[in-house]
């Protein structure tokens, strides 16, 4: 066993860690939040096509550095720190990791563009009435003479202003929740027949409501792998999401430690109240936690199936748990500016509460594990 | 002892069901339900409606306004508004200074002031909170000197809820430097449109302008608009904070607010089936009703010592405690019942903007806002770990 990381990693950490400390200030993050566009498309053109950052989980002979998991694990933390806006996790972790599953020539076409900074995604599986269940789709693809024709509603569909592809969950056939007949599909965004809907998130990211309308996409947008597949990207993804929860906490928890410090109530500063140094342990605890199983359910993602998702499962309803106490607790902590726009902290609990249930909440994470290792 | 209604009490009920049905504003009903942002004129409307009737100040003395309702009687209200989903009344006026000047104003203050608050006439802010006196609500900057018959007024107030709208503020402010903390307050009414005070916007998280910074440079306050003597201020502020801890419980709001969830976990989906039939769902409601229901009874037992004569004591922060508490986890069940449509931001459905919700309703969409700004009910009115302290020491004795 060796949990520590190697040069390259610890380069690539600092490297990316270094430039978010240059350009993602809070009052710059602000400042990108209220363009039209709700965000810098400079960075994301400095973190791909000038850093080379982008590459970091794509293998050489694309161009990338021959990293996976670990290395999304790694750079989604440091995004986490500074609640980047940015479509790293919809791009680089599913886009990619969808173009990694397929190979063939749409790897070859397309994960060079993502490294270049060129082709950005956004990942298209929610419906209105399916809550988490992957399966629960009604977005239909009918088989034609050229392909296949699109019909259907998608919702929440973050970053997909931004996005020049879309990954599309549709079914070519069985009933709305049956896992047989769902396929991912690969869309280009500006496809005739899509209309989209966008809006902020209250995280700050920009998402969208998508409608399909007749749209064709040719035979090869099938990407195989049906079910199976979503899910394992949905696993991957749901480790990336855990990753930017480690690095959420753990600066809930040093804005609060450090607040503390400074603020002062009945003489002395608060934080050397005991209630408040018990909680704020607590907090520690708690980000210590995410950390851990942030590691094991990403050191999981190449089990065999059913291990593979009790692994993410334990590990997503710990995290939505954890970064809910420790969200919830910065602000306590804080007082009345915890709940204002004016310090971080308040930011960081915006994206903390988003992450506790995107991907799925603590209980259908928690039923998914029982439904996999506990006999009924 | 009985816990049932009797039958006076049910006409009473029936009475209080039909007036409100007939006379709740009808374009209030709408902005509600549309999940709109209400303007100082939409808080008024139900508060104009209530005075006109005699209603708007159940717990005042008769002689000042008040209806004379028994304990029950204020409790079938409080039950039978928030069961019509009728808006809460600003409590700045009603709860909290009409109360202190009716116990420590002079008559003329009474006089004064106390029609004012019944009709809607003036709408109060309270100037408490400064940025370094929070839960150290004692340790407040704010300096009334005095000059002739008149307090010149200067420092910062902070958290000033709905000062935007304000005619009036209640401050406390420091008129002895020398003393101790507590004492050396005073209790000074404040005209807002008076030159010197400044109001601030301060933005929370969910996008809402509910409270200020107000800034006070040089005010002149007449110095018979201080209530109670000076320097006695704090008498006033325990009075009141006290007096603000029991209704900060909130049970007949939370009650409505379970009903709500019952309501929409019915027919929002779940895969293919209604949430409220998934386990983990339903347990949580269950439990919400649990604890919700130790607190309706744990304040049923402080009204009706008060009743008996008993003044709300410091085991209303008991009250507070829970209440805040249960109001937070009503917002995380109502989160967790958007599902993805919690994250769309989408700010004031109506006022110009005729665009329709995102996904199946206002209500989900509100559902993260509502949550974020629900985190103050632990903060607010003495945060919960105050609360602790005074139970602590004035319950327990330690």
């Amino acid at each position: 066993m060796d949990l520590s990381y190697t040069e390259t990693q610890d380069m690539l950490r600092d490297t990316l860690a270094r430039f978010l400390a240059d350009t993602y200030d809070f009052e710059t993050r602000k400042k990108m939040l209220d363009r039209p566009e709700g965000r810098d498309p400079g960075i994301w053109r400095a973190l791909s096509a000038e850093l080379g950052l982008t590459g970091a989980s794509f293998a050489e002979e694309h161009g990338g550095l021959g990293g996976g998991a670990i290395e999304n694990m790694i750079m989604m933390e440091e995004l986490g720190k500074v609640i980047a806006i940015e479509p790293w996790l919809q791009t680089v972790v599913i886009g990619g990791g969808a173009l990694k599953a397929v190979g063939g020539a749409h790897a070859d076409a397309l994960i060079p563009q993502i490294i270049g900074g060129d082709a950005v995604f956004a990942f298209a599986y929610a419906e209105p009435q399916g809550r988490y269940d992957l399966a629960n789709i009604a977005t239909s693809a009918k088989g034609d003479a050229s392909g296949y024709v699109l019909n259907g509603h998608k919702a929440v569909v973050y970053a997909a202003p931004w996005a020049t592809h879309l990954l599309v969950t549709a079914r070519t056939g069985g009933a709305r929740a049956d896992r047989g007949g769902v396929e991912l599909f690969l869309v280009e965004a500006n496809a005739k027949g899509i209309t989209r809907r966008d809006y902020p998130t209250v995280d700050g990211f920009r998402a969208s409501e998508i409608y399909f309308e007749n749209v064709s996409v040719p035979g090869d947008a099938l990407l195989p792998g049906g079910i199976d597949l979503i899910e394992a990207l949905v696993d991957e993804a749901t480790m990336a999401l855990c990753a930017e929860a480690t690095g959420v906490a753990r600066k809930l928890l040093e804005g609060t430690v450090e607040y503390t410090k400074q603020r002062k109530q009945f003489g002395q500063p608060i934080g050397k109240f005991q209630a408040l140094q018990h909680r704020m342990a607590d907090m520690l605890v708690e980000a210590e936690q995410i950390q851990s199983m942030t590691l094991m359910g990403t050191l999981r993602l190449d089990l065999p199936t059913d291990q593979r998702k009790a692994a993410v499962s334990l590990a997503k309803a710990k995290v939505a748990r954890s970064i809910k106490f420790v969200g919830q607790s910065a602000v306590q902590t804080h007082g009345g500016i915890g709940i204002t726009m004016e310090l971080g902290i308040g930011h960081y609990f915006k994206r903390a509460t988003m992450i506790e249930s995107q991907f799925g909440s603590a209980d259908h994470h928690l039923a998914r594990y029982e439904a996999l290792t506990l006999p009924a | 002892m009985d816990i049932e209604f009797s039958p006076e009490d049910l006409a009473f009920r029936d009475e209080v069901r039909a007036f409100i049905a007939e006379n709740y504003p009808k374009e209030l009903r709408g902005k509600q339900d549309e999940g709109d942002e209400l303007s100082k004129e939409d808080f008024l409307s139900w508060h104009k409606v209530l005075a006109k009737k005699g209603w708007v100040a159940p717990a005042w003395p008769v002689e000042y306004g008040g209806t004379g309702w028994t304990v029950t009687q204020r409790f079938i209200w409080s039950e039978e508004t928030a069961r019509a989903d009728c808006i809460r009344l600003m409590p700045f006026g009603l709860t909290m200074v009409g109360p202190v000047i009716y116990t420590f104003g002079t008559p003329e203050q009474k006089a004064h002031f106390l029609p004012r608050i019944l009709s809607g006439e003036d709408w109060w802010c309270q100037g408490y909170s400064e940025p370094g006196a929070g839960s150290d609500l004692a340790n407040l900057r704010t300096r009334a000197v005095r000059d002739g018959d008149h307090y010149v007024i200067n420092g910062q107030k902070t958290w000033t809820t709905m000062a935007q709208h304000a005619d009036w503020g209640f401050f406390l402010c420091r008129t002895d430097p020398d003393a101790k903390a507590q004492e050396g307050i005073s209790f000074i009414l404040v005209d807002m449109k008076s030159p010197g005070i400044e109001v601030r916007p301060i933005i929370t998280l969910g996008g809402e302008h509910e409270v200020n910074e107000v800034f006070l440079e040089d005010v002149r306050v007449p110095v018979a608009n201080r209530v109670f003597e000076e320097n006695k201020g704090w008498t006033c502020a325990k009075f009141l904070l006290a007096h603000e801890r029991v209704g900060i419980a909130g049970v007949a709001a939370s009650k409505r607010g379970i009903e709500r969830i019952r309501q929409i976990a019915a027919t929002e989906l779940d895969g293919d089936k209604a949430l409220l039939a998934n386990p983990f769902f339903r347990r949580k409601v269950a439990e919400l009703e649990m604890d919700l229901t130790a607190l309706e009874f744990t304040e049923l037992r402080t009204l009706a010592g008060e009743a008996a004569g008993k003044g709300p004591g410091p085991e209303s922060s008991a009250l507070k405690i829970k209440g805040s508490e249960i109001q937070q986890r009503l917002t995380e069940l109502t989160l967790e019942m958007a599902g993805h449509y919690g994250a769309p931001y989408f700010r004031g459905f109506g006022e110009g903007d005729n665009e329709h919700p995102i996904g199946p309703g206002a209500w989900a969409n509100r559902a993260a806002p509502t949550y974020f700004n629900a985190r103050k009910t632990t903060i607010y009115g003495g945060s919960n770990e105050i609360q602790r302290n005074i139970i602590a020491k004035m319950v327990l004795g330690l």
